[in-house]
């Protein structure tokens, strides 16, 4: 059969024409959509964040509509950057704290200095410094860190009375709240009731970034201030890593790998997360406390775990994102985001603020493990390529995760993965 | 084709070239409209194909050329500089070697026992339905359901374990071990898809004439035989099958690594669709990413031309 010149002509202009109508949302002068990818599904915080974006609408004619688009948490950043791959970037975005650096650093974000403090009554000198830290690159801010939240320990009192053990604030009180004598009580527990002791929550021996919330005590870190030098294979982090594995395989304190244990269901006697957990203890059937983390060697503690919002460069329209920022983020708006965030503005770190939104804990509760310790916090570790770092560190930690591990060695070679990563 | 190419009544009345040739009439010829409106049945198909398929191809070629990081915006033509980078990986081969291991035990596992099932569910026995029904049913469950599930049984306090400590053995922590995380993924997956290819063995053997049998009977085959000389060679043409489209899925298996290993432990089970997903969505890397992909298209295509040159040794009907 021959295909003639024609034949073919005729088989395109059979087909839809679709392709020239294949183009981008036309930029003229009339009102803009502004788009915010955020992480959270939750009805309440979707509800606050469209009253904000409602009372900005009031006021600016330019901006037509914005739109809050949830992404699941798990592989936000990547969905995130895909979107952004397809030229279908959105104006905001929520940020995660381990991938603020490849945000910050690398020209993602628009600068929002000059924006913040041109904004009336914005009071940018509010802003606490160890809250921003991460978020900037150069003196210049990049993101705004609208959840500073401290890591801290939740205490399930019944489990631990079970085992005849103290409780959390008991130890406290006593200046014995340490890991050393946490661990104890987990495999207390663990032994007399069945019970696990301590989960460090969403490590699952995967996310070992979360154990961050324990090395701290020992004064290790995963790498140098300055991100050139590895840090696993010092004496802090192998002695709070030794720790760990004596806890999990000889103390059996915390649960092994391939286990699941849910503290909030009661399965566990102690859980390490952040304060918006509370929520989910609304309905429990069981004694709980919060607490801060517990001391380990190298004394008191605290971590914290952030979540930024900022405007993408490549946004349709960064500058009324820029303009819808500094609203969303200006005292009043803070304030109302403290009902589920903890906001990084001095004088709203309060225990009347924080406790609006979190009414399930005390007023002393949030005074000792939030409004204390986030000046001092360490954030959750984070490095320029965070993703590569993040996947070498992980396929390098495996082996450690047995009963047998030479923990020094395995760590050594941790340093091995990852060293060209940092001297990037 | 010739009688469209000779000269109608009509043409050769009305039509002369200077050479005195015939030539064909300009007008719509029953052939003519025969062919467009051929061409405007394909023409959806036709067009979704280069837009979703063959356009695609050709940019994963030219992104393959260029480094691309989406966070920061560049995007730059590099030459071969991501091929170099390729050759030079040190997690490429170990990313081989475990896509290897996996498509090797994949295939032979999946292939093996739907046949095995397929002749055993052949019998006309009662209850085969049920049976067929049963190792069918999982094709038809959404795969990152049927992941999941098996994420929670083969946890180390998980249903699997509990099964085999009910009858007095210990399992192993399926999914924290490098090989029974690899045999776990492998095992997840055949049962999942081996009823796709035990059905395809089930219509080639009812293919089968009765008559082979009976005859061979007479000549005394026994029940071994008769499956050797008689079944293997009558559905070599659906074996030929099955396993193209199982070596072909079995090297684009993402889904089930991504949920229940991750790729680990280490990076024991890090296949190379796997490997690609994390250098072009988790490390933004999507230069990179792209000369992954091309390095899977040849890897595919070269085992696909293989196995299809290979069917004129082992394939009845194909001389």
């Amino acid at each position: 059969m021959r295909i003639t010149r024609r034949t073919m002509v005729a088989a395109a202009a059979a087909s839809p024409i679709a392709l020239a109508a294949c183009g981008g949302e036309s930029d003229d002068d009339g009102p803009v959509t502004l788009r915010v990818t955020v992480w959270s599904a939750n009805e309440d915080h979707l509800a606050l964040l469209n009253g904000i974006a409602e009372a900005y609408l009031a006021d600016h004619p330019e901006v037509e509509a914005i739109e809050f688009d949830p992404l699941p948490f798990e592989g936000y950043t990547s969905t995130l950057t895909t979107q952004i791959a397809g030229d279908n970037a959105p104006d905001l975005a929520w940020i995660l704290e381990n991938s603020a650096p490849d945000f910050v650093t690398t020209g993602a974000l628009v600068p929002l200095g000059d924006k913040l403090s041109s904004t009336d009554g914005y009071d940018v000198d509010d802003l606490v410094p160890a809250a921003t830290e991460l978020w900037r690159h150069d003196d210049e801010l990049y993101a705004y860190p609208f959840s500073t939240s401290p890591f801290a320990m939740f205490v399930n009192n019944d489990l631990l009375a079970e085992a005849g053990q103290p409780t959390a604030a008991e130890l406290a009180a006593s200046g014995e709240w340490t890991w050393e004598r946490a661990v104890e009580a987990g495999a207390a527990v663990r032994a007399q009731t069945g019970a696990d002791g301590i989960v460090i929550r969403d490590f699952d021996y995967s996310g070992w970034d979360n154990l961050s919330t324990l090395w701290t005590g020992w004064g290790a870190r995963p790498w140098s201030e300055d991100g050139t030098e590895c840090g696993f294979a010092e004496p802090e982090m192998v002695e709070a890593m030794d720790f760990m594995h004596r806890s999990v395989f000889e103390h059996e304190a915390m649960p092994g790998p391939g286990t699941t244990a849910d503290f909030f269901a009661g399965e566990a006697a102690m859980t390490v997360t952040q304060i918006s957990r509370a929520g989910l203890l609304e309905d429990a059937a069981f004694a709980w406390d919060l607490v801060p983390l517990p001391a380990g060697p190298a004394g008191e503690y605290s971590v914290i775990g952030q979540a930024g919002i900022g405007v993408l460069a490549v946004a349709p329209h960064p500058e009324q994102a820029a303009d819808f920022l500094a609203f969303m983020t200006g005292p009043e708006n803070s304030q109302k985001l403290a009902q589920y965030f903890p906001p990084p503005r001095q004088s709203q770190l309060t225990a009347e603020v924080l406790g609006q939104a979190n009414p399930l804990l005390s007023p002393e509760q949030l005074q000792t493990v939030v409004i204390d310790r986030i000046d001092e916090g360490v954030v959750k570790p984070s490095h320029t390529g965070q993703a590569q770092i993040d996947q070498a560190v992980r396929a390098a930690l495996d082996p450690l995760w047995t009963a047998d591990a030479d923990v020094e060695g395995v760590l050594t070679e941790v340093c091995a993965a990852i060293d060209p990563f940092l001297a990037r | 084709m010739s009688r469209a190419d000779a000269p109608t009544a009509e043409t050769g009345r009305r039509t002369r070239r200077p050479g005195g040739g015939p030539r064909p009439r300009k007008g719509w010829t029953a052939r003519r409209r025969d062919l467009l409106a051929g061409y405007l049945f394909v023409a959806p198909q036709l067009l979704g194909s280069v837009l979703f398929v063959l356009v695609p191809l050709a940019l994963v070629f030219w992104y393959s050329f260029h480094e691309w990081n989406v966070l920061v915006g560049s995007f730059e033509f590099t030459g071969t500089a991501n091929y170099e980078r390729l050759a030079a990986d040190p997690a490429l081969p170990g990313v081989l070697a475990a896509t290897a291991t996996f498509s090797a035990g994949l295939v032979a596992l999946n292939l093996s026992l739907a046949l095995a099932l397929a002749v055993l569910l052949n019998q006309k026995l009662r209850g085969t339905v049920v049976f067929r029904t049963l190792f069918f049913s999982p094709v038809a469950v959404t795969l990152v359901a049927w992941t999941i599930v098996w994420r929670f049984l083969l946890q180390d306090d998980g249903g699997v374990n509990g099964l085999l400590s009910a009858i007095g053995t210990d399992g192993p922590n399926w999914l924290r071990g490098e090989t029974t995380a690899m045999i776990a993924v492998i095992v997840v997956q055949v049962l999942k898809n081996v009823g796709l290819n035990m059905v395809l063995f089930l219509a080639a053997l009812q293919g089968v004439p009765h008559e082979l049998y009976e005859a061979s009977m007479l000549d005394g085959a026994g029940r071994w035989t008769r499956f050797r000389r008689i079944t293997v060679p009558m559905i070599s043409p659906t074996i030929l099958l099955t396993s193209i489209i199982t070596v072909v899925g079995s090297l684009q298996v993402f889904a089930q690594i991504d949920v229940l290993t991750g790729g680990g432990p280490g990076t024991s089970t890090t296949v190379l669709v796997y490997y690609l997903y994390q250098n072009a969505f988790q490390f933004h890397d999507f230069g990179y990413g792209a000369t992954l992909s091309v390095l899977l298209f040849a890897i595919v295509l070269v085992l696909t031309v293989v196995q299809w040159q290979m069917r004129r040794k082992w394939v009845v009907h194909e001389d």
